[in-house]
């Protein structure tokens, strides 16, 4: 028997694969991402848990220092990311970028670019996430870093008077978003696909930029002091297996990191994606990271 | 006298027992965090900058709640109508509601797109906002407008009738009358409303953050959060919660110096004889505030209600058995909470108890874990931590409730009691928890509802198979699911109410008067 | 023999001393002005208050630190004599078993003696609340008489009641007293009372409280603090 943390989204999907017997997993999850880590980093090496699924690319400098985690032994030459990806603790399972979303019906003509947004008339309202408390709030400060550099924390006032509010998490802007309170959403170039697939709505669009796309990416790792690690690595090899790569894209609405395109499931084919895709490593992330939040309280505190 | 007398309060082991498991419960986690962290941490950059914040709202909120109340409660208090008892009942909705579904329910009306701005719009007004300190504050006094005119309303029904009569006889003004009844009443009483609802808003942070608008409505919470969740700086977490703690509990001493403690107790249905605002223009504010503060709180209940009613059927099993495990969670709580008040009733429990909601959620629980875990795994105690909890953060509004109702009996009846040699438990059956029925029945109502709708420490120790209501509501919005989320909050009120309803009839049926 | 030996009693600016040896089955008022230590008295002899100094004796035995339901003495309070959401019989039934649990057949026969004896019968499965104010007063009193102590202290409790009504209630506690062989202390702010009553008075006033006094001899005699407090 495997204990594996996870972000529920995932034990909730997680029903058929172990039904197949492909693996037996009694997966005790933990509620979202951001406690993930802190969790682990709580228990130290007395957890439970042999493989921890759900990590983001934030966290990951942080996790690999506190030596909890081990290497993974997959062959990662099946994965289909849009980046080059050699890490060998760190195991992607799914993908997706940041993206504006926003409603057809109530936004005909949406900005064509990020510098298009900054200029765009200040009764164009967007919700964004807390970069303090969210993990897709942290990547969007990233992905406006990354597109502006020295020039972010201008960028940010310029959008600030069109922030309606920040949230704490994704899932209260995505909701003010479907109330209608605002014209676009801080959320993933995947978000469309549920509406597509779930609801048959192909009114939600991701605004796509030619600035670019920051990556986001969601991370399994086996714990170090596992006292399992063959069974440990099986799992993992698992994750980047066909049946389970078929079942994360609805499963967590994310891009699969191991299926080609022609695999992936109907909606997520039509899904319109950038051409240019933004990432900073873990040592880059971490060396901008506190600038970039600050750069982003202090715009939008003005 | 009451010094030198012979003690009268029973069980007073007890109420050591309870002191001490309060402060256990409270102190302990933060220290486990402070151990765990190697010591206190430093303030952030923007640390301060919260504190002011926090501050800030928690005062405007307070006094906005405090000051509201005022007018509202005075009419409630000298008008009677058909179905004023229910319109009292349901206007205490919004206290016991969980957060993230009152914030649905107020965006639904004064959002972007809410029914405030689509009536501005039809007028042909410019339409307003809810983002920002003002909609912070408009929330916060949502939450807290009913508590406040719960303990003003009582405050007004404690002036004995006579007075009334005899202020009626002299032919008083209203400014005099005011001046001689009422001033009096309200400088005892409102300074305990204004810093129990100021303690409530120290810790908001959802709410806060969301109708604020953005980083300048950074709350102490928000950063305790922070530094738990993204900069695993536990030292600074703890810095922020004792402070937090701090703050909340030089207003909970100042509102006991101040305030004399009357309770928010039962009997709100009573109407005394009066004989003053009989004049047009009285009736006619009076009847003004009324609609006005009944409009406010129960048009976004409404809203929860009709966006809520589409999404029932789409819930699915898993929101079915969260409800039942909120159901299981707050009938213990509320066992718990109620044990844990009645060797606590009295003066000095009271500002025991109030560390309960002064203390932050997150270092609470983060606490726990660190205390429970190498004993434990807390997937397994998920619940049981939950209902001691829940417990802990309802345990100020049931001792508000029971304390004063308690002393009376303890004062009525001690000596009788005394001199009959009644054990300890005959006391107990046949004397203190029969005269405190009607209190009891309110308070236990009170913290299911409370119960029923609190996620404050669930996360760290969440087992996804065995979720709570609100978790559950949390989760079906994170995986798109918004239309089954209103369901699942809609169930969450008709659930919390419902529990309310139900405990605080059942302590008034057939109660002795 | 009651005595109070050297009983001193302070709390704040009041006090009160009492050095004083009271007969069994005795009859004594305790008169005074009001805030000069009646109740006080009644209390450091009920237990409700321990005094600073000094031993309380009963027939030789010390009772100083025993509580209140261990002492000799049966109390009738002010007010509250009876729990208004307890019937007369459950109420009574307190006085028998202290620990609320259920009666024997020869305990509840008792209970029902007690209520005839007061003039209650068949009224047991009442409420206090369904009584009037002077069926309340025998409700206690019948109390007291389940509890057979050999003293009773009344503080006032028939103070709410008419002159015909307190006048019957006397005669029902002088009968009752006698039944028990009982000695008791009677507060009172009747001078009429005591002489209607009772065979001996203590005087509460100036902070001590006398020895007893043939009542007669009292009010043929009176000392100044008497003259004072009678207004003459």
């Amino acid at each position: 028997m495997l204990t594996v943390y996870a972000g529920d989204y995932v034990v909730s999907e997680w029903g058929p694969a172990r039904d197949r017997g492909d693996v037996e997993a009694s997966a005790a999850a933990t509620a979202v991402s951001p406690r993930l880590l802190p969790r682990i980093l709580l228990e130290g090496e007395r957890t439970e848990a042999d493989v921890v699924f759900g990590l983001n690319t934030d966290v990951t400098k942080q996790a690999r220092e506190s030596g909890l985690f081990a290497p993974h032994n997959v062959d990662l030459s099946p994965l289909t990311l849009p980046i080059d990806w050699s890490d060998d603790v760190f195991l992607p399972y799914n993908y997706g970028h940041t993206a504006f979303i926003y409603n057809t019906e109530r936004l005909a003509e949406p900005p064509e670019s990020f510098d298009a947004l900054l200029e765009a008339p200040d009764d164009l309202k967007i919700v964004i996430q807390d970069p303090r408390s969210s993990i897709s709030g942290l990547a969007t400060v990233l992905w406006v870093q990354s597109v502006y550099g020295d020039g972010a924390e201008a960028a940010w006032e310029k959008l600030a008077p069109k922030i309606l509010t920040v949230t704490k998490g994704w899932s209260e802007s995505y909701g003010l978003f479907t109330d209608g309170e605002a014209d676009m959403v801080m959320s993933y170039t995947t978000s469309p696909a549920y509406h597509i697939i779930a609801e048959e709505d192909r009114t939600k669009k991701a605004a796509i930029f030619p600035e670019g796309h920051y990556f986001m990416v969601e991370l399994a790792a086996k714990v170090a002091s596992t006292d399992q690690p063959e069974l440990a690595d099986q799992f993992l090899a698992f994750t980047l297996s066909e049946p389970f790569q078929e079942m994360i894209a609805t499963g967590n609405w994310s891009f699969p990191a191991a299926l080609p395109r022609e695999q992936w499931p109907e909606g997520f084919k039509e899904l319109a994606l950038p051409e240019e895709v933004l990432f900073y490593s873990e040592d880059e992330a971490a060396a901008l990271r506190d600038e970039a939040v600050e750069a982003w309280r202090r715009a939008l505190s003005r | 006298m009451a010094s030198r007398a012979v003690a009268l309060s029973r069980g007073s082991a007890a109420a050591w027992l309870a002191g001490l498991a309060v402060a256990a419960l409270t102190l302990g986690p933060v220290a486990a965090v402070l151990v765990r962290a190697g010591g206190w941490g430093d303030l952030g950059p923007g640390d301060w900058q919260a504190l002011r914040f926090t501050l800030l709202q928690a005062l405007a909120s307070a006094g906005a709640s405090v000051a509201l109340a005022v007018p509202v409660a005075r009419a409630l208090a000298r008008r009677r109508f058909r179905g004023r008892g229910a319109l009292v009942a349901l206007m205490g909705a919004p206290f016991i509601l969980p957060v993230i579904v009152a914030v649905l329910g107020l965006i639904a009306v004064f959002g972007q797109n809410g029914l405030a701005n689509a009536a501005l719009r039809a007028l042909g007004l410019p339409e307003m906002t809810i983002y920002g300190i003002h909609g912070v504050i408009l929330a916060h006094v949502f939450f807290n407008l009913p508590l406040a005119v719960r303990l003003l309303l009582q405050g007004w029904l404690a002036i004995p009738a006579e007075r009334f009569r005899l202020t009626a006889s002299l032919g008083l003004s209203p400014w005099a009358m005011f001046r001689v009844l009422e001033a009096p009443m309200l400088l005892r009483i409102a300074p305990g409303a204004f810093a129990v609802i100021f303690v409530i808003c120290l810790s908001s942070f959802a709410v806060a953050l969301t109708l604020g608008g953005g980083p300048r409505a950074t709350t102490v919470e928000l950063a305790i959060y922070q530094a738990v969740r993204f900069d695993f700086d536990l030292g600074r977490a703890a810095l922020l919660s004792v402070i937090q703690l701090a703050l909340a509990l030089t207003a909970g001493l100042v509102a006991l110096r101040l305030g004399a403690g009357s309770g928010f107790g039962a009997g709100l249905d009573r109407v005394a004889r009066r004989w003053d605002g009989r004049g047009r223009l009285a009736r006619l504010a009076d009847g003004l505030w009324i609609v006005l503060a009944a409009g406010f709180l129960l048009t976004p209940l409404a809203m929860v209600a009709l966006r809520g009613l589409p999404g029932l059927t789409a819930m699915g099993p898993g929101t079915w058995e969260a409800a039942l495990n909120s159901v299981t969670v707050a009938l213990i709580s509320t066992a718990l909470c109620i044990a844990w008040a009645l060797p606590l009733a009295t003066r000095g429990g009271e500002l025991v108890g109030l560390a309960g909601i002064a203390l932050s959620p997150l270092v609470l629980g983060t606490g726990l874990f660190l205390i429970v875990r190498p004993y434990a795994n807390p997937f397994a105690l998920a619940l049981p931590v939950t209902m001691v909890v829940n417990a802990l953060v309802a345990l100020p509004f049931a001792l508000r409730i029971l304390r004063p109702e308690a002393e009376a009996v303890r004062a009525d009846y001690g000596r009788l009691a005394l001199a009959l040699g009644l054990t300890r438990m005959a006391w107990l059956r046949l004397v203190f928890l029969p005269r405190l029925r009607r209190p009891l029945g309110f308070a236990a109502g009170l913290t299911a509802a409370l119960s029923m709708g609190d996620l404050g420490v669930i996360a760290l120790f969440a087992d996804p198979d065995r979720a709570t209501l609100p978790l559950q509501v949390y989760r079906l919005m994170g995986s798109y699911q918004m239309q089954a989320a209103a369901g699942a909050a809609l169930l969450l009120l008709l659930l919390s109410f419902g529990a309310f309803w139900i405990f605080d009839r059942g302590g008034r049926v057939n109660a002795d008067a | 023999m009651l005595t109070l030996e050297g009983i001193r009693y302070g709390d704040g600016a009041f006090s009160l001393a009492a050095d004083l040896r009271l007969s069994p089955g005795g009859r004594v008022a305790v008169i005074g002005p009001s805030g000069a230590g009646k109740s006080t008295l009644l209390d450091l002899i009920a237990g409700f208050r321990r005094p600073d100094a000094g031993r309380l004796l009963w027939q030789g035995r010390d009772i100083t630190a025993a509580p209140p339901d261990r002492r000799p003495v049966a109390t009738l309070f002010q007010e509250n004599n009876l729990f208004p959401h307890l019937d007369l019989a459950r109420n009574l039934g307190l006085a028998l078993r202290p620990d609320g649990g259920r009666l024997r057949a020869d305990e509840r026969r008792e209970v029902e003696r007690a209520l005839d004896r007061v003039g209650l019968q068949g009224l047991g499965d009442r409420k206090p609340g369904a009584l009037s104010g002077g069926q309340q007063s025998r409700a206690a009193l019948a109390r007291v008489l389940l509890q057979a102590r050999p003293i009773i202290a009344l503080d006032e409790p028939f103070a709410a009641l008419g002159p015909a009504l307190k006048g019957e209630m006397l005669d029902l506690v002088r009968g009752v007293a006698k039944e028990l062989g009982a000695l008791v202390l009677m507060v009172s702010h009747d001078p009429e009372d005591a002489k209607r009553f009772a065979g001996e008075v203590v005087l509460v006033a100036d902070g001590v409280a006398a020895a007893p006094v043939a009542t007669t001899r009292l009010f043929e005699e009176p000392p100044e603090a008497l003259r004072r407090y009678l207004g003459r």
